[in-house]
């Protein structure tokens, strides 16, 4: 199987590479690209990140959890493909060098490519576009300086590839490729079922956010490996009278994007997910079918009442999405059976989401609450709560929802809920938070939601000095 | 003039288009072996039993060593001979390095390093300090430093206060991993390129581990990724590993960890506790004061001597004690052995005080700054002799004035009314402010240290190459040392090559650490260009009749006698003339006398200052919080490129408030670090700088001969950072009556615990 893409307007076309052959490997061990920097290896600073285009835009993306296999139809631009041919610097990079934007500089080509990234879709909310770009020098202050400056300058031709390509040119090869054994890159969810089926075994590979370090951290040999990437038919949002109904392949980033127009609490929460590279890659399918238990979307899904669609083969089921986390690192899914998309039914917004951790972006919640409280005439009718990061699976808090249906939206209320979130709830000590802070904070939200609705500022994200 | 100028790094340009070249980006040869340590995964015990055949028979493995493989115990400490590279039988630290693969690649070898099989026998890991202090389990006997009669002091005074602070470690977290590379030489020689802030030390370890003289080890170190002290002697392991490989294989062999092992291996800040007794009056002016600091150390010595002698020397930050007594304990612990980190313990020490004063304004209700400036040092005067616990007379300080100047720029009084309006009439949210000063002592207190080579030549096309012995990590060193040397010829700085660190080129260097980079190297490039100028002048002036003493370089050209050569020209002929081009030139840092036992003398040449006023808000429910904004007025002396000196006090702040806040190590009961790469542990982000972030520089010169009237700027903005956290602590305080008594790091968690300790619900 052939895996083709332009590197820096160059045509590449490999084939008999392995599958999880990283791109920051390649670039570096094979083409002698040494500009892209490995600091971290699991897509946590930024410092390897490229610049990827293809029909739907250009994209930030973390070099080292990015698979080979998922580049194919794409364009990179590395940090050595931004100066113009003629040796003429991108704005970002000579507005970089104005303002004193790099110190040691070993983050910054990644930072001038998420820079490059977020200059050519007209991006300037740059806390949210450099995110996922640590610098341990600069303080950020000049950095930002640079982006601004740069945001004012036009896009260099040279950036923008023609689109489309020249993957029609390329052999996709056959069943018969012997040099990439266990490498399987389905083009529809048919196919992609078919093949779960037969390889019950196989790793499924989405955006690699998190199986790219089962290779780089774990070290793990992952055998036969299934990727989603092709399967266009598992990547679309479907709009109904009564549903949202989002294709398990489709990226956090785009979740982002329509959660803003009917769940902006959702949305905020998202704007914190990951990074702009991690949401440009993972997938919400991924987030689902992973069942971590501090897993930001299963929360506020879950008291949204989403559904989630299974299929093996050709039998498909769904289930309350609840249903689907039946104890840590277990989940209703039978082998060979895949997650195809999850569907939210429409709703008046109720739903109030929030992230706990110790960093704003790009941090691992402590604790994730998602509440879907109806309050009609100062009581509440109807309310769907649900945690990440309390138990070992995503949970809803029957108990406490219980002590609240009916009663006043009130302090007296929440204190007389006070011993219900013990009935649901019983949180870890680890390196993110003490169950003690767990349990305070979780209860604290649910005050926050009232104090909210009462109309105290409760954000310091929305406090200006 | 170059000096003085706002000019970008030297390597600006490369950074931007990928073309910077770290150790990781040399081409290697292609027989080169990739290295990785296997790691012990128990704190503290034996080894009952090892297994290394399923690394060996690992695809691409060559070979493997364990300790008694090696040539010498290859030891990696910077001070003591405590740290063997790899641990033998006995296990020291979760994370210690016992046995080294060589493959053919870094994942070969990271995959072998995994298959091992290890029995251990565990015993009882040491490791805290209240552990420690129980096991009697230190380096060295506890330091006790005094002046005049703290006891006295403290119990006579109007009111007694105490209390305690734990303020955790900090991972360096520079953006390139620790990374190094051996190259084979003819007779045994060896080429090593290392990412260290210390290539001298590089070199006599590596010496050491294969009976060489240093003569024959050559360190190269063009650039790091970042250091912070992290690489002043964490780098040690791995070049020895290179070089031993390297002189048993004779192949090239290159080193670099992953950020995990990063973690886990290497040493970081060293965590304190600070116990205090303070003794008051009504003004908040301290009669007397005691503290008792606790520095964990981990296994192994290495820097900890020092580190805590730094934080002793800080205690008094910027106020005079008259009453003082410091003691303090260096405890060995079954953890990574703590090391060097900017500030090295000066951060530690100063946060000590900065409690104190928070603390007595508490009390006594009292705005914090009122009492900071209560004990403030006065302004120097020739009649009103004035010094630190240690005995330093304090000449230099600038505090008062520059305090004054920020408290005004920021709108200190106004908005800390402002704030309490807004508290009022804020149940969730509480906003607090904090203006707080540094005064940092500039100078290796190992005053044998405090020296400086460098190595010039101006070839004969006029072209100059520059060379010293300072590590280029970010801070812009390079650039501003070659700013001194096109000033000092008067020619522009594309003349001026930047050459990469060299122990051939310059021997028996310091570590760039302490600040000390461009006030030591500065003045060895100095010297060195002005042995050269002055032997120009002198051939010139005999040509063209003139007096050396008169011959004038500048803008590029040379005037002597009433013509104006260019400087190639001017070169050319001295070449001609038989002129040496080339000198070396020599700096220590004079006026240095320090007795480290008794803590007395004078071990800083001078201080550097600064102030900083942050404001934040945070959330009483979840404890989180923000930092809304930031002024900071900073004391470089004459900068040497404001440009490049504002770069390091934003990023010392930034990186400080990082310290106190966001990032916390945590390890688990059996001694594992479970925050071991960023995923875990948080560095600030982007969004994490203060909104509003107003910096200035103080505009001074530096009381004594430093490079044209500089001042050191590394280490002194990170301590801005303190502010921070006695801001979060006002906001805290805005919650109900009893001290928050918050400790660093200040997580959410942190915060929150210290709303429920003020509302008394703890």
């Amino acid at each position: 199987m052939t895996i083709a893409f332009l590197l820096n307007g160059e045509k590449i076309a490999l084939s008999g590479v392995s599958p999880t052959a990283t791109l920051l490997d390649w670039l570096r061990d094979e083409r002698g690209l040494k500009g892209t920097k490995e600091g971290c290896n699991e897509g946590d600073c930024g410092a390897c990140t490229v610049m990827v285009q293809d029909a739907d835009g250009a994209k930030a993306l973390n070099a080292c959890i990015l698979f080979l296999p998922q580049l194919h139809g794409k364009s990179v631009h590395t940090v050595e493909g931004l100066a113009a041919p003629d040796g003429t610097l991108h704005p970002v990079q000579q507005a970089m060098i104005d303002h004193h934007g790099s110190q040691c500089g070993f983050c910054t080509p990644g930072f001038a490519c998420s820079m490059a990234t977020a200059h050519l879709n007209g991006e300037t909310a740059f806390d949210d576009a450099l995110a996922g770009n640590l610098c341990r020098c600069t303080g950020y202050a000049p950095i930002i300086r640079a982006a601004k400056a740069a945001a004012l300058e036009p896009v260099p031709n040279h950036i923008r590839p023609d689109r489309g390509f020249f993957v029609p040119e390329i052999s996709t090869g056959g069943p018969g490729d012997s040099q990439s054994p266990g490498f399987h890159a389905p083009q529809s969810i048919d196919e992609l079922a078919e093949l779960a089926a037969r390889l019950p075994d196989a790793t499924l590979i989405a955006g690699a956010t998190d199986v790219g370090l089962w290779v780089t951290k774990q070290l793990r040999e992952l055998g036969e490996v299934i990727f989603l990437n092709r399967c266009e038919d598992m990547q679309h949002i479907e709009e109904t009278e009564t549903h949202l109904r989002i294709g398990a392949g489709v990226t956090m980033d785009r979740v982002h994007k329509l959660m803003e127009a009917h769940f902006p609490s959702y949305a905020e929460m998202i704007r914190r997910y990951g990074s702009t590279q991690v949401r440009n890659a993972a997938t919400i399918g991924g987030n689902i079918a992973n069942g971590s238990p501090i897993g930001d979307n299963p929360p506020p899904l879950i008291a949204l009442g989403a559904i989630v669609h299974l299929r093996y083969r050709e039998t498909h089921r769904e289930m309350p999405l609840e249903e689907f986390y039946i104890d840590y690192g277990n989940q209703d899914r039978h082998p060979g059976e895949i997650v195809v998309a999850v569907s939210i039914p429409k709703q008046a917004d109720t739903l109030k989401v929030y992230k706990l951790s110790k960093r704003f972006d790009q941090d691992i919640s402590a604790v994730c609450g998602a509440f879907n409280i109806t309050v009609e005439n100062g009581t509440v009718s109807e309310a769907r709560i649900a945690f990440g990061g309390m138990a070992g699976t995503p949970k809803r808090a029957r108990a406490v929802e219980a002590a609240i249906i009916g009663k006043p939206w009130s302090d007296e209320t929440l204190i007389a809920a006070w011993n219900a979130w013990e009935e649901d709830f019983t949180p870890l000590s680890d390196m993110r938070a003490s169950a003690d802070y767990r349990m305070s904070a979780a209860r604290n939200m649910l005050s926050r939601c009232l104090l909210e609705d009462l109309g105290a500022a409760t954000s310091v994200l929305e406090v200006r000095a | 003039m170059s000096v003085a100028k706002p000019l970008p790094h030297d390597a600006a340009r490369l950074h931007v288009t990928g073309a910077a070249r770290y150790v990781d980006d040399i081409p290697a040869p292609a027989n080169t072996l990739h290295l990785a340590f296997g790691l012990s995964q128990i704190a503290a015990g034996r080894i009952t039993a090892i297994d290394l055949d399923p690394v060996r028979k690992a695809p691409g493995v060559l070979r493997v060593w364990e300790a008694s493989d090696l040539p010498s115990d290859c030891d990696c400490s910077p001070s003591a001979h405590d740290e063997p590279m790899l641990a033998g039988h006995t296990i020291r630290y979760l994370g210690q390095p016992i046995f080294l693969v060589a493959a053919t690649s870094h994942l070969a070898a990271r995959k072998a390093a995994s298959l091992a099989k290890i029995d251990y026998q565990s015993r009882d890991a040491i490791l805290t300090v209240d552990e420690a202090m129980d096991a009697d389990s230190r380096f060295g006997e506890p330091r006790i430093w005094q002046k005049g009669d703290a006891g006295e002091a403290i119990d006579t005074a109007p009111h007694v206060l105490e209390g305690e602070i734990t303020m955790g470690g900090q991972e360096h977290f520079y953006l390139e991993g620790q990374a190094a590379m051996a190259l084979p030489q003819e007779d045994g020689d060896m080429l090593v390129h290392s990412s260290t802030q210390h290539p001298t030390e590089i070199q006599h370890k590596v010496a050491h581990a294969l009976h060489l003289p240093m003569h024959a080890v050559r360190v190269e170190t063009r650039r790091m990724g970042g250091g912070f002290g992290g690489k002043e002697s964490q780098g040690n392991a791995l070049a020895i590993a290179c070089a031993v490989v390297a002189s048993a294989t004779g192949r090239p062999a290159k080193m670099r960890y992953d950020r995990d092992d990063d973690f886990m291996i290497t040493g970081k800040r060293h965590d304190f506790r600070i116990e205090y007794r303070v003794g008051h009056d009504d003004d908040g002016k301290l009669h007397g004061v005691e503290f008792l600091q606790l520095a964990r150390c981990g296994w192994a010595q290495d820097l900890s001597h020092p580190v805590a002698d730094r934080a002793m020397l800080h205690s008094d930050n910027a106020y005079a004690l008259d009453h003082v007594r410091i003691e303090s304990h260096r405890l060995k612990t079954n953890t990574q052995s703590a090391t060097a980190y900017r500030g090295f313990g000066g951060p530690q020490g100063m946060l000590g005080i900065e409690r104190v004063m928070d603390h007595v304004a508490h009390a006594l209700g009292k705005d914090p700054l009122d009492v900071r400036r209560a004990n403030y040092y006065g302004d120097f005067a020739e009649d009103k002799a004035q010094s630190t616990p240690y005995g330093q007379p304090v000449t230099d300080f600038v505090l008062n004035d520059l305090t004054e100047t920020l408290k005004a720029r920021s709108d200190y009084t106004e908005r800390r009314e402002a704030i309490a309006d807004w508290n009022a009439q804020n149940p969730v949210l509480k906003r607090g402010i904090a203006l707080t000063p540094v005064k940092f002592g500039i100078s290796f207190t190992l005053t044998h240290l405090n020296q400086a080579g460098a190595l010039v030549h101006v070839y004969q096309d006029g072209s100059i190459a520059m060379n010293h012995g300072g590590t280029e990590m970010g801070q812009g060193l390079f650039q501003k040392v070659a700013q001194v040397a096109a000033s000092e010829f008067g020619v522009d700085m594309d003349v001026v090559k930047i050459t990469a660190t060299d122990t051939a080129k310059v021997p028996n260097t310091s570590a760039t650490a302490a600040s000390s980079g461009s006030d030591l190297n500065g003045m060895a490039v100095k010297a060195a260009c002005e042995a050269i100028r002055d032997r120009m002048a002198e051939h010139l002036a005999r040509i063209h009749q003139d007096e050396p003493a008169d011959v004038v370089f500048r803008d590029g050209e040379v005037h002597v006698g009433g013509n104006r050569l260019p400087f190639a020209e001017a070169a050319k002929a001295c070449y001609e003339g038989r002129v040496s081009l080339s000198a070396t030139g020599f700096y220590k840092t004079p006026k240095l006398s320090w007795d480290m036992i008794k803590g007395q003398g004078r071990p800083f040449f001078y201080f550097a200052y600064g102030a900083s006023c942050s404001e934040v808000v945070i959330d009483t429910l979840t404890g989180e919080y923000r930092i809304l904004r930031a002024d900071i007025l900073h004391d470089c002396g004459a900068s040497l490129n404001p440009a490049l000196d504002k770069g390091q006090i934003e990023g010392g702040y930034v990186q400080g408030a990082g310290w106190l806040t966001t990032e916390e190590l945590v390890w688990d009961d059996h001694g594992r670090l479970r925050t071991h790469a960023p995923s875990t542990y948080k560095i600030p982000a982007c969004s994490d700088r203060p909104e509003v972030f107003n910096v200035s520089l103080w505009d001074g010169r530096n009381r004594e001969e430093t490079i044209y009237r500089s001042k050191a700027v590394g280490e002194p903005p990170f301590m801005h950072g303190i502010s921070v956290l006695m801001a979060l602590s006002d906001a805290v305080s805005a919650c109900g009556e009893a001290y928050p008594a918050l400790d660093a790091p200040a997580t959410p968690e942190a915060v929150l615990k210290a709303v429920r300790r003020v509302r008394g619900v703890l």
